[in-house]
């Protein structure tokens, strides 16, 4: 059995920027975020810098770079390439159900094999779609916290401001929190599956997400 | 005008030049121009003290406290003598028959002419016996004493919002008075109120003839429009980030941000800031204690804890910080990943040399 391998270009550019400017705002946001909301840095009196406040500048530009960039996402799901779409996140097609259900077996250590999927598995399109649901849960939160600071503003009512009328500003707070580390636990299963299928699989899935190619096997 | 609220304000001993300087105040707390200074002086000077009921229900009386209270005789001091109260369960020279009466005769005799202010939430559970007055539930006398009014008050957060009486587990399902008689009910939030921005807006409704612009929660904008944390004084301290850790530590007598100590400045809503309390002596967090956002619905519960930033995670323990509990469970899903990881890599090995195995054959 001979095998040659042919490499296929999956993730278009705008996938690729999209995931890479998420990745460094949710960095960015949870480091200055974990100031916001605890202020670990014991500044002496007298000392005229001003770390509070530039924190808070750094977590509002972040949040406005995340937010611009998950609808860019979001919009993406609509004209980018076929593993762009929404229909990879939502399993619609029974087939798409069948891999979802083959992946969970697969990691369960219930399956040898591992689904051939070009684009995401069935189970990874899930959970984007969960996070994705997080993200703008915490854009939401994020615009609701920012509007009762400054007063108001079209921007800051239609992304987050209706929260306020639901829930108290604790409440939000304390959500904004929990679902950072939501993401957070996502973060640390994402990296995982993707170094354990780049190796199971050697299709070459983490170099994917810098050059957007992925490599596959040609069965003879 | 003779019997005006000038001249009873004359009478009570204050001058010309205080009168004006309580006029200027006012208009400063309403957030007008300083050229609506004479419209307000003419509106006392001409307009007889409107007729005010006042009600309490389940509450501590501590509104009617603050109103009473002056350390120092000045304008502060006659600020109930702008309205006529022709009914006040606590202050009232009447009592028994005599007191229900009074009211009797006020909400009849001058109905759609009086302004009626209420004080405390209103019981509704079991048909609201838990609060009676005179013989009769709260929930009847406020419906029946707000169908006359031509303005009606609430003044503390338990009328505004239901307050300690409709804090959790609100055994007698209290609520605020705009959940009670619906319709337009002017909100002074607090605990309890500041007198100077019920004053306002008495000042405001007689020089105007209507209520201030009001937000979502029924609160005149000119008082609670604005985040208390953005006009704290110690807000350049938050900015530098020099906080108070513990009670009585170096920040805390150096008069940092008490935002560590859990203060609610930043999700509050009222003008503390810049007209105090007690003839503009002071407020909680110059004082030195955390602000506990009095003037925002279900504070005792929305605010609480009230000496921690965070709120807890329900359902976990009341010290369950999310931020502890998302920690743990961040390392419990690393731990749980570097297993899966093992017991993969053991597989392969295994499956490695089975097929080494076969190969040999």
């Amino acid at each position: 059995m001979a095998t040659t391998t042919h490499r296929e270009y999956i993730w278009e550019l705008p996938v690729r920027i999209t995931h890479w400017v998420n990745a460094l705002s949710i960095l960015t946001l949870s480091v200055t975020g974990f100031y916001i909301g605890a202020p670990f840095l014991g500044i002496p009196a007298g000392d005229d810098v001003l770390p509070m406040a530039m924190m808070r500048f750094i977590h509002f530009v972040a949040g406005y770079i995340f937010t611009a960039s998950v609808l860019f996402r979001v919009y993406w799901w609509f004209v980018g390439n076929q593993y762009a779409r929404l229909n990879q996140f939502i399993p619609t097609t029974w087939g798409r159900v069948q891999n979802t259900v083959q992946c969970a077996l697969f990691y369960g250590f219930m399956e040898d094999e591992i689904p051939h999927s070009p684009g995401h598995t069935g189970m990874a399109g899930l959970s984007y779609i969960v996070v994705f649901m997080l993200f703008l849960f915490e854009v939401a939160s994020g615009f609701a916290l920012l509007h009762m600071a400054n007063g108001g503003g079209i921007i800051y009512a239609i992304g987050g401001g209706w929260m306020l009328d639901i829930l108290s500003a604790g409440t939000i707070r304390m959500l904004h929190h929990v679902f950072m580390w939501c993401i957070w636990i996502f973060v640390i299963i994402h990296v995982y599956i993707s170094w354990h299928n780049d190796i199971i699989e050697r299709n070459g899935l983490i170099s994917s997400i810098f050059s957007g190619y992925k490599f596959f096997g040609d069965h003879h | 005008m003779a019997g005006s609220i000038y001249h009873h304000l004359l009478s009570r001993g204050v001058t010309r030049r205080d009168f004006l300087k309580f006029c200027s105040a006012t208009a400063a707390t309403l957030g007008l121009s300083s050229s609506m200074v004479p419209q307000i002086a003419e509106a006392l000077e001409k307009k007889e003290r409107p007729s005010v009921v006042w009600l309490h229900f389940q509450e501590c009386t501590g509104d009617s406290e603050s109103v009473l209270r002056a350390s120092k005789p000045s304008i502060a001091k006659v600020i109930l003598d702008i309205v006529s109260l022709d009914y006040h369960e606590t202050i009232m020279a009447p009592s028994g028959h005599a007191a229900e009466k009074s009211l009797h005769d006020t909400i009849t005799k001058k109905k759609g002419k009086y302004i009626a202010v209420y004080e405390g939430a209103v019981p509704t559970k079991d048909g609201g016996i838990y609060c009676f007055v005179g013989g009769k539930k709260s929930i009847d006398t406020c419906k029946e004493v707000a169908a006359g009014a031509m303005a009606n008050i609430a003044v503390g957060n338990c009328a505004c919002f239901g307050g300690v009486p409709a804090a959790k587990p609100n055994p007698t399902e209290a609520k605020g008075i705009r959940d009670i008689i619906g319709g337009t009910v002017l909100n002074i939030p607090g605990c309890p109120m500041n007198p100077e921005n019920f004053t306002a807006v008495v000042v405001h409704f007689l020089t105007f003839g209507s209520l201030p612009a009001l937000d979502s929660l029924g609160r005149p904008l000119f008082a609670y429009g604005k985040l208390i944390h953005n006009n704290c004084e110690r807000r350049p301290h938050f900015d530098q980030g020099q906080f108070v850790r513990q009670w009585g530590d170096q920040g805390h007598r150096l008069g940092w941000c008490l935002y560590e100590m859990g203060c609610k400045g930043p999700m509050a809503f009222q003008n503390c800031p810049t007209i105090r309390w007690n003839e503009g002596t002071s407020w909680p967090v110059q004082a030195g204690h955390p602000c506990i956002a009095c003037a925002t619905p279900d504070n005792w519960d929305a605010a609480y804890p009230f000496y921690q930033r965070m709120k807890a995670v329900p359902g976990v323990g009341w010290q369950a910080n999310a931020d502890k509990i998302g920690l743990g469970v961040a390392a419990a899903t690393a731990a749980a990943v570097a297993a899966h990881g093992a017991i993969r890599a053991a597989k392969r090995r295994k499956e490695c040399s089975k097929s080494e195995d076969e190969g040999h054959e």
